[in-house]
């Protein structure tokens, strides 16, 4: 009787994924634009020195280029500064200033209150496809230093306008694969490469992978079809905010989410166990069935 | 006369790439390219004229058809493209692509100041819709170029290198993907351009030996 169940789980499809998509709340729609931020972090020439300054100098290369500064514990090609633009100072890039006096925090992810240093592991383990450094660890206290930093004289705990990325208003229609890999075509490719593994240039990552081995894994939360709409909206094409409708954001986050990527680190040995236990959203596509392919079944 | 100059650029380039001629005959128009880009196709800083050796042979096409078809304005170029045929272009863009781009010297310091910040930080303060990226960002790392359609930047004369932002502001270029740099363009102000052009133009072109990490 489980392993039915299961069964069922596993064949999930994008279809049924649409269907439960209509079921949707849409009590998060928001029609208007996030207010404008007003908070805005010091300017780099205020900088400390000293060996506080240095801790702050080492977090912002971290940042910027986190598989040259972290090696030891990135395990993709992907820096900080690739979904939190310019260094993290960006409103409504998922600034790190906002995020900084946002914590300690409750989170549903993994059911318990979590410092600030524990939400920067969460990015190591998930999105880096890295391992956790320790929160003691000089990478940690150096990212703790450059937000510290940037969050300077930000009030503690309030709703800072510009935090994360502006939520996206459901769309009119559920968000199409198909078209999802026209839009990605015409504005993505580019450079990101029709293979979604990025594009690399004299020996440095130019543009970061959005599927495959070198990207996010299935424990990101980008792996989340709205999370990732409401980057792309946001911050893309790099230099053409805002260009992508509603529509086009949901549809070519569908067309990403639908690929193939690092495993899940918590994975429990089944895809569709751990679809159960982690992946129980129908905007999450991982353990579903897309091109006759369940998502989650080949490790990267 | 023209063949006593297409004999020297052959001569030439024998000399400093003459591997680079076995992948790309020299065509019968680089004689004229050279008047202006120079024999070894690396440009000419003090008027302004790009460094040609070294970009991606479709790039190169791409601008050439663009200078026939008046997507991209120039008086001379224009002049030059209009009688190529697309095999014409196909063999001037392997050419040069092929030709080697000498080693600068290192510089001890990458350039500072707002140029370098821009090519290295961009400027948000505009915001997301409104800011700048910066320019390595899609150009590589120290402006080396990214595929063939992010040409290099390092090393070409900041005469050139402003006029071309300034084309995009008013025009004149309307080439390039997704419409990215004619967007761009418009955001820099004339001192943004100025800066970020000596940046460029400062560093070595070939960046195996100076770009920044």
């Amino acid at each position: 009787m489980k392993s039915a169940k299961l069964e069922a789980r596993r064949v999930l499809t994008l279809a049924l994924c649409g269907a439960a998509w209509l079921a949707l709340p849409n009590g998060a729609a928001r029609a208007q634009a996030p207010a404008p931020a007003t908070f805005s972090p010091p300017g780099e020439a205020a900088m400390p020195t000293g060996p506080f300054g240095d801790a702050v100098k080492l977090g912002e290369n971290i940042f910027r280029n986190t598989p040259k500064y972290a090696p030891q514990f990135t395990g993709n090609t992907l820096s900080c500064d690739n979904c939190h633009l310019d260094g993290g100072r960006l409103a409504n890039s998922s600034p790190m200033w906002a995020a900084y006096v946002a914590y300690p925090a409750y989170r549903s992810k993994n059911k318990k209150v979590n410092t600030f240093g524990e939400r920067l592991q969460g990015c190591f383990r998930f999105s880096e496809n890295g391992k956790a450094p320790p929160l003691d660890s000089a990478v940690m206290v150096a990212l703790e230093s450059y937000s510290f930093w940037l969050a300077t004289n930000a009030p503690t705990g309030a709703k800072m306008a510009g935090r994360g990325y502006p939520e996206l208003p459901k769309p009119a229609q559920p968000p199409s694969y198909q078209r999802g890999q026209v839009v990605y075509a015409q504005n993505c490719s580019l450079c990101h490469g029709a293979d979604g593994a990025g594009t690399a240039a004299h020996g440095a990552v130019v543009f970061p992978a959005v599927w495959g081995k070198n990207s996010y894994n299935w424990g990101a939360g980008m792996s989340t079809i709205n999370n990732a709409a409401d980057f792309i909206q946001a911050n893309m094409p790099l230099g053409m905010a805002g260009t992508l409708s509603a529509q086009q954001a949901w549809d070519v986050a569908a067309y990403i989410d639908s690929q193939d990527r690092p495993q899940d680190p918590r994975f429990t040995g089944s895809v569709a166990e751990t679809r159960a236990k982690f992946h129980d959203n129908p905007l999450s596509l991982y353990g579903t069935t897309v091109n006759g392919h369940v998502l989650g079944a080949t490790a990267q | 006369m023209s063949r006593i100059l297409r004999g020297l650029v052959i001569a030439l380039t024998v000399c400093l790439g003459g591997p680079a001629i076995s992948a790309a005959a020299t065509p019968p128009q680089a004689s004229e390219c050279a008047a202006c880009h120079g024999a070894n196709g690396m440009g000419n800083q003090a008027s302004g004229f790009p460094a040609l050796a070294g970009l991606p042979s479709a790039y190169l096409q791409a601008q050439l058809a663009a200078f026939k078809n008046h997507e991209r304005g120039n008086a001379i170029m224009g002049g030059m493209a209009t009688p190529l045929t697309g095999p014409d272009m196909a063999a001037l863009g392997d050419y040069y692509a092929a030709l080697p781009v000498p080693a600068g010297p290192v510089p001890p310091a990458l350039p500072a100041g707002p140029g370098a910040d821009l090519a290295q930080r961009g400027d948000w303060q505009a915001g997301l819709a409104d800011g700048i990226p910066s320019c390595d960002s899609c150009h590589g790392p120290g402006g080396a170029g990214v595929g063939a359609q992010f040409p290099r930047l390092a090393g070409q004369p900041a005469v050139y290198l402003a006029a071309q932002l300034n084309g995009w502001r008013d025009g004149t270029r309307k080439t390039g993907p997704l419409g990215l740099m004619s967007a761009i363009a418009h955001r820099l102000s004339p001192a943004q351009i100025s800066a970020v052009a000596a940046y460029y133009a400062a560093l070595p072109a070939n960046t195996a030996n100076g770009a920044k990490p």
